[in-house]
């Protein structure tokens, strides 16, 4: 039942002052403030690809210096993994709608949310200066002994602001963790929990466990460049390849915290717009846990040519073959999901179908990394930027999108123009593919990356990626500008626009600041939708 | 709210435990074991460890979360160390033809030539 | 209705039977209650089960620093001997007798606030303290004589023996594992002053003393870290040196 105006009182308007954003223990509020920053970061990251992408149109280095293209593609890398991608799923969409989902009033420790909000603006702010003082230029992976010898440009600065950063996922993950044991409304058992939530639990797993070995990886590392600690150093017996092994411990599950989230959306936008449960709930609730554990078991398969012994090599090749499992299992459930459906073709859902096949792309070119004779010849190459892009922006990002566009009534109120997302969302995959497609070919035949020059055998390709680039800048644009233009133009988008099952559904849009009149009870499981009737009109 | 109490004896006994396995720890130190000093002071301090966070910090009157949780973290302790150790353990097994050591072995600068990786624990 | 979610009117129905109190509050409650919680029983089990998380993260904090510290070890046995002898056993051990003892303290100031005995409380959060800061005062003490000595890694390093550089990277872990400790140390001082401060003005009671509790933890672990610390340090091949 749609409304034709906003209710009265919603968590929004509810005060009005600055003073009550800036101190507001309310994790609707905190949720959108992430939003903000994130997007900047987004719209930064972005800036540095686009310097990267044009000098890559010539073969020539001829745009910039190597110096400086060294810069460009580490702050982009930096911009995007630390400030981009690890938070936006949780934090921002996390957030908002995991007390909702559950049937709760807030999150277990509202102060220390807004707490992880402060904190990685302050850490977003230190990694800014070190960008105005030229950046860094080690690439986002900071190997020693380039980065504590060598580098002359803001390691430290950059070091301190990833440190600072790492402590509001670890805050995060928390408080997700301890909300999910302790918050739910009476009646929602275990597996009773939307598959978002099942997904938010595994991610805290991993950024519990993980952040805090790159927090002091990082101290070790800025301890060494001031000081003079030996620990990585080659000169006085330390091994360089240790900081490899320090580093990836915790970036390898780092990209499961930036894909399993985005998965979570996945299974809510798939069940409504199916109108049908998931496939197979507890095989994808237990594959998240699956891939969060199994994902701490793999990170040498980055280490593959820097010298580890060849028998550790054949172990995490092992292992890395099978963490693709629980991901294999969840995407067969989502296209078992499918199957006799009745698809109602709205934004949320075309960004879905966009997920599924490049998912399964990043994913399955993962595989042939993990091999280890292939990689010896793949490592390094663009093949290896064009797999990890697949994941993280055919992947995480258009999990991420399609999570905004579901959940924004919700959250605003407000309905944006479908047709307007539809073309956008299209008019990105479009784009991402022809960006990112052509670098799995340029990696297979031999160009590297990292490096401002190229053959000129590779040209054409190279600009292909580039002119790709350029329509995910605009689409990306669209997106924003339309989403924006909702909050101003766009009509009341009532409780449930979408049909959906889920307790956040079931109060106000948007929220009122204590989420329910009444704290719910639950009686039955998450996907309901035979019960449903014909979708909502 | 009812946190268990544990008597103060419980307390005082397991401090003396403590203090007696550190003067043991220390005492065990000066005697050559050779190989096994390591792992020995290790288990002692496992077992000083245990102790506290059972009676100290009541895990053992908790709830079966809290002993899982406990449990979690140094499971992943394990797979930090082990997994890496399976990289540098067996680093110089493999000795390719013409002589070296394989790719990544332990290399010392100094005076004397690279030797392979002996690796006496 | 979807999801077979109930609203209902009656705020306390089937929902009070599940333990939960719903809606509006015509009860009084404890005062340290917040209000996203149902219950102070909801509260408090969450509060411990977030303090346990984040002694987790603080496991894998440490566990860097000791992976490398582990290498080396295998790597540098000579080293690592030389670089322990330079460590003081007697200063050391004292230190492990000062940091047990504090916990047994802390651990009888928890009792204390489970009993209400609220003076009690105040005496072993004083003494928990002043162990606390022996401990680092000792350190003080130790990190100084290294000064002295040149034993800190980094441009003025220096040291006798055919290990130097090996011995360096000790002496950087050294530094690394004990400095993060006592800087755990120091940070968990100021938490117990806070904590004491709280219970001197009595706002502990056997049913509400959650703060003592989450910081008895987090002293407990600082302990058990040094636990570790002390053999892996100090206690380093110390039979050769006898011969």
């Amino acid at each position: 039942m749609t409304t034709t105006v906003l209710p009265r009182v919603n968590y929004l308007n509810v005060r009005h002052t600055l003073a009550s954003w800036l101190f507001t223990k309310d994790h609707k509020r905190i949720g959108l403030m992430y939003l903000v920053v994130v997007t900047a970061a987004f719209a930064l990251g972005g800036v540095f690809a686009a310097g990267v992408r044009i000098e890559l149109t010539t073969p020539e280095g001829d745009f910039v210096s190597a110096d400086t293209y060294n810069r460009l593609f580490t702050m982009h890398g930096v911009a995007m993994v630390f400030f981009v991608l690890i938070p936006a799923v949780p934090a921002i969409l996390g957030n908002f709608v995991l007390p909702l989902m559950i049937g709760a009033k807030d999150v277990a420790f509202p102060k220390i949310n807004l707490l992880s909000w402060y904190v990685f603006v302050i850490g977003f702010v230190f990694t800014l200066a070190a960008m105005a003082f030229g950046g860094v230029d080690t690439g986002w992976t900071f190997y020693t002994p380039y980065s504590t010898q060598f580098s002359n440009s803001s390691v430290m600065l950059t070091g301190i602001g990833i440190f600072i950063t790492g402590f509001s996922s670890i805050l995060t993950g928390l408080n997700f963790m301890v909300t999910i044991h302790r918050m739910r409304a009476p009646g929602m058992t275990w597996f009773r929990m939307p598959l978002f939530v099942w997904a938010l639990y595994a991610t805290s797993i991993v950024q519990i466990l993980g952040t805090p070995v790159i927090a002091i990886t990082v101290g070790m590392l800025a301890l060494e460049r001031a000081l003079g600690f030996g620990i990585f150093d080659p000169r006085l017996g330390g091994d360089p390849v240790l900081f490899q092994h320090l580093f990836w411990f915790y970036s390898h599950p780092a990209v499961y915290i930036m894909i399993l989230p985005p998965m979570g959306v996945i299974s809510e936008v798939i069940a409504c717009f199916s109108r049908k449960p998931v496939f197979g709930y507890s095989f994808v609730a237990f594959s998240s846990l699956a891939i969060a554990i199994f994902g701490f078991l793999v990170w040498a398969h980055h280490l593959f040519v820097a010298g580890i012994s060849p028998y550790s090599a054949m172990v995490f090749s092992f292992l890395s073959f099978a963490v693709a499992i629980p991901s294999a299992v969840k995407t067969f459930n989502w296209t078992a999901t499918l199957y006799k459906g009745a698809i109602w073709w709205q934004a949320p859902m075309i960004w879905v179908f966009g997920f599924l096949g490049l998912f399964l792309v990043g994913g399955l070119t993962g595989l042939f990394l993990a091999s280890l004779g292939l990689d010896v010849h793949l490592h390094d190459t663009y093949f290896v930027v064009a797999h990890f892009h697949y994941i993280m922006v055919g992947g995480a990002i258009m999990g991420y999108f399609s999570g905004l566009h579901y959940w924004w009534p919700k959250m605003t109120g407000k309905m944006y123009s479908n047709s307007a997302a539809t073309f956008a969302a299209v008019l990105v995959f479009v784009g991402f593919n022809l960006t990112f497609f052509p670098q799995f070919i340029l990696g297979y035949l031999g160009m590297p990356r990292r490096y401002h020059v190229y053959a000129e055998e590779f040209q054409v390709l190279n600009v292909m990626s580039t002119a790709g680039a350029s329509l995910l800048g605009v689409g990306y644009t669209l997106i924003a500008s339309y989403l924006i233009h909702s909050v101003f133009r766009g009509r009341a988008a009532g409780d449930n626009p979408w049909g959906a099952t889920g307790l956040e559904w079931e109060t106000q849009s948007p929220p009122i600041p204590e989420n329910f009149d009444e704290t719910p009870i639950v009686t039955g499981g998450a996907y309901e939708y035979t019960k449903r009737g014909a979708k909502v009109a | 709210m009812a946190g268990h109490i544990s008597p103060k004896s419980t307390y005082y006994t397991i401090f003396g435990s403590l203090m007696v396995l550190t003067a043991v720890t220390v005492s065990v130190a000066f005697v050559n074991l050779g190989a096994l000093n390591f792992p020995v002071a290790l288990s002692i301090a496992i077992l000083k460890a245990t102790l506290v966070i059972l009676f100290f910090m009541h895990v053992k009157y908790s709830s079966r979360l809290t002993k899982l949780i406990c449990g979690t973290s140094f499971f992943f302790l394990l797979v930090l160390f082990g997994l890496t150790l399976t990289d540098y353990l067996s680093r110089g097994w493999f000795a390719a033809p013409g002589g070296t050591a394989g790719a990544g072995t332990q290399v010392t600068i100094g005076p004397a030539a690279p030797e392979p990786a002996s690796v006496e624990p | 209705m979807p999801n077979g979610a109930v609203a209902h009117a009656d705020p306390h129905g089937p929902a009070s039977a599940a333990g939960f109190g719903a809606g509006g509050h015509d009860h009084a409650h404890h005062p340290a209650l917040q209000h996203h919680f149902q219950t102070l029983d909801q509260q408090h089990e969450a509060s411990t089960l977030g303090m346990w998380i984040f002694l987790v993260t603080e496991v894998m904090f440490f566990g860097g620093l000791l992976m490398a510290y582990l290498l080396y070890r295998v790597w540098y046995p000579e080293a690592w001997s030389e670089g322990s002898e330079e460590l003081d056993i007697v200063l050391g051990g004292f230190n492990t007798v000062v940091l047990i003892g504090s916990s047994l303290t802390m651990a009888f100031g928890v009792r204390a606030a489970q009993t209400g005995e609220q003076k009690a409380t105040v005496r072993w959060l004083l003494l928990t303290i002043g162990l606390g800061l022996t401990f680092l005062v000792v350190k003080g003490f130790e990190y100084y004589h290294k000064w002295e000595l040149h034993h800190i890694p980094g441009p003025n390093f220096s040291f006798e023996g055919p290990h130097a550089a090996q011995v360096q990277i000790f002496l950087s872990l050294y530094f690394g594992l004990t400095g993060l400790h006592a800087l755990h140390m120091i940070i968990g001082c100021a938490i117990m002053g806070v904590i004491t401060w709280m219970a001197h003005k009595k706002r502990f009671t056997p049913e509400w003393y959650t703060p003592v509790e989450l910081a008895g933890l987090y002293w407990h672990f600082v302990d058990i870290v040094w636990i570790f610390l002390f053999p892996l340090l100090y206690l380093v091949d110390r039979a050769r040196q006898l011969s």
